[in-house]
């Protein structure tokens, strides 16, 4: 499609020769400095089909095109952000934010330029010579995001990047994280199984459900950021997308039901 | 604090050796030549570090046995940093590490002389053997278990095969490496004194056979005492290497 940034064609994949089809048919485009939001319950595919997009996983049919062309492998124009952060401990905030750009032939003037920059983006600035060991659970997960900002990526991969932080945090940060997209404009592929996060964040929401992995419904969101989370437009989706889950749940329980 | 509570039990244990010691030499009825009691140990022990000549044998020792382990780590910790990213050729050579590995480094001792004639080599590459099996095995075991998010990192960041061994595996490989040369240290050790006991001319393995020809045993006794003492100050010196390392790299233990 003209003008999308990224575009998931057909993407079918199997885990082993005659295993389970994980992901069928998996189609949608995404334009640049969109939000998505990849929303599904555990085991409904949503991870593996957020590697497929990295290039992480190989998939059996189908393609992933970054501007045109096709992703074979990871590349930094396409940075992962994991749940656990991913923060190599032995190194010091500021030196892991400068762990991608050491190898990107960025004059050394210019590559601490930036990491300070991005550092200061997260606030933490006065934390740079910590170890990430010092830092809660939600300061390294800003200096994973700054990590990732550093190499200016075209499209920033999440997965579940705020799962493992208490509820006060997590609506911190994804505040921090909406304000820092709103001013850098990049584009953004969320997934979650939080409803109320892909809603806070995201233009667009894609249900997925499982048995085999596929979209279930997709999700315009018409309002306007920031957003107001008990706003009643933002009820009105959440309502919208409860009812979704409710229906996809009703069909799941008869295979689950052991 | 826990040092200082733990020094008095310390004393304890060695008053205790000694006094063992002394009781079996009384009791024994042994000649003082053929089983030399603690107050003739230290006798001959002053006397060498008067006349200064225990000093030459150490400062020798410590050169070979330097030189042996370093050398053993350097080697071993690339090639298991290489080998550990190669499972299959790993599947192939592991075998061989494993026959290798349970045969003394004296056994080879014939050949170390022919090959490397006599001096510092034969001990120096005695030292190297024991040291370098521990080391590779817990390299090789150490870049197989590194955590697959920081590979995953590296490829997402397009890090060259060199640039991922350097900046994510060895690092991240390390805590374990730093205990599998904690281990190879005493391993390294013990051979030193049989590893001087093979051609060599000098050093503390060469002084027990010297003293022995001698039949001064209480040199030989004060000779061990010395052995004991400096494997015990470097296996402390490698122990707070160890808990440095283990400090640092905590985040993820």
């Amino acid at each position: 499609m003209a003008g999308s940034l990224v575009s998931i064609d057909g993407v079918s994949k199997t885990y082993g020769e005659h295993g389970p089809l994980v992901l069928n048919n998996v189609s949608f485009n995404i334009a640049k400095g969109e939000v998505i939001s990849i929303l599904g319950k555990s085991g409904c595919g949503k991870s593996t089909l957020l590697n497929c997009i990295g290039g992480f996983e190989a998939m059996n049919e189908g393609q992933v095109l970054l501007d045109g062309k096709p992703i074979t492998k990871p590349s930094k124009r396409c940075v992962m952000l994991m749940q656990n952060y991913g923060l190599l401990p032995w190194r010091s905030v500021r030196k892991n934010v400068e762990l991608g750009l050491e190898s990107a032939g960025l004059p050394k003037q210019e590559a601490e330029e930036r990491v300070t920059h991005y550092l200061q983006m997260v606030g933490l600035t006065d934390r740079a010579t910590s170890l990430p060991s010092e830092l809660s659970g939600g300061m390294q997960q800003r200096v994973a995001i700054a990590r990732a900002l550093a190499i200016q990526p075209e499209v920033i991969l999440m997965d579940e990047p705020f799962g493992a932080l208490d509820t006060f945090t997590r609506y911190y940060l994804q505040d921090e994280l909406m304000q820092i997209q709103q001013r850098e404009k990049m584009t953004i592929i969320l997934v979650t199984h939080d409803i109320d996060e892909a809603l806070y964040l995201s233009d667009r929401i894609f249900i997925m459900k499982p048995n085999p992995g596929e979209i279930h419904k997709e999700v315009s969101l018409k309002l306007a950021k920031p957003r107001d989370r008990s706003d009643s437009d933002f009820q009105h989706y959440r309502e919208l997308i409860f009812n979704e889950f409710q229906f996809t749940q009703e069909k799941a329980t008869i295979e689950f039901n052991i | 604090m826990a040092r200082l509570k733990r020094f008095p039990f310390i004393v304890m244990g060695f008053v205790l050796l000694i006094a063992v010691w002394q009781i079996a030499a009384i009791i024994g009825g042994h000649q003082a030549a053929l089983f030399p009691p603690p107050l003739k140990v230290g006798e001959a022990l002053v006397s060498i570090i008067v006349d200064g000549s225990i000093f030459t044998h150490i400062q020798i020792s410590l050169f070979r046995f330097f030189t042996g382990y370093v050398t053993a780590v350097f080697v071993a910790v690339l090639l298991g940093l290489v080998l550990g990213r190669l499972p299959v050729v790993w599947q192939v050579l592991d075998p061989v590490v494993q026959v290798l590995r349970p045969v003394s480094p004296i056994a080879w001792s014939p050949f170390i002389v022919l090959w490397f004639g006599i001096g510092n080599m034969p001990a120096i590459v005695i030292i190297f053997i024991a040291a370098f099996f521990p080391v590779l095995l817990s390299t090789v075991s150490a870049v197989k278990k590194v955590d697959k998010t920081y590979l995953r990192i590296a490829a997402n960041f397009e890090m060259s095969q060199v640039e991922t061994l350097w900046k994510i595996v060895l690092p991240a490989s390390f805590p374990m490496v730093a205990n599998g040369l904690h281990m190879a240290l005493g391993a390294a050790w013990i051979f030193l004194v049989a590893g001087e006991m093979v051609g060599a001319q000098s050093g503390l393995g060469f002084l027990i056979v010297d003293a022995r020809n001698s039949l001064s045993l209480d040199l030989v006794m004060a000779c061990i005492v010395v052995i004991g003492g400096l494997g015990l100050i470097l296996d402390k010196g490698i122990h707070y290497f160890e808990t440095w390392v283990n400090r640092i790299w905590g985040g993820t233990q």
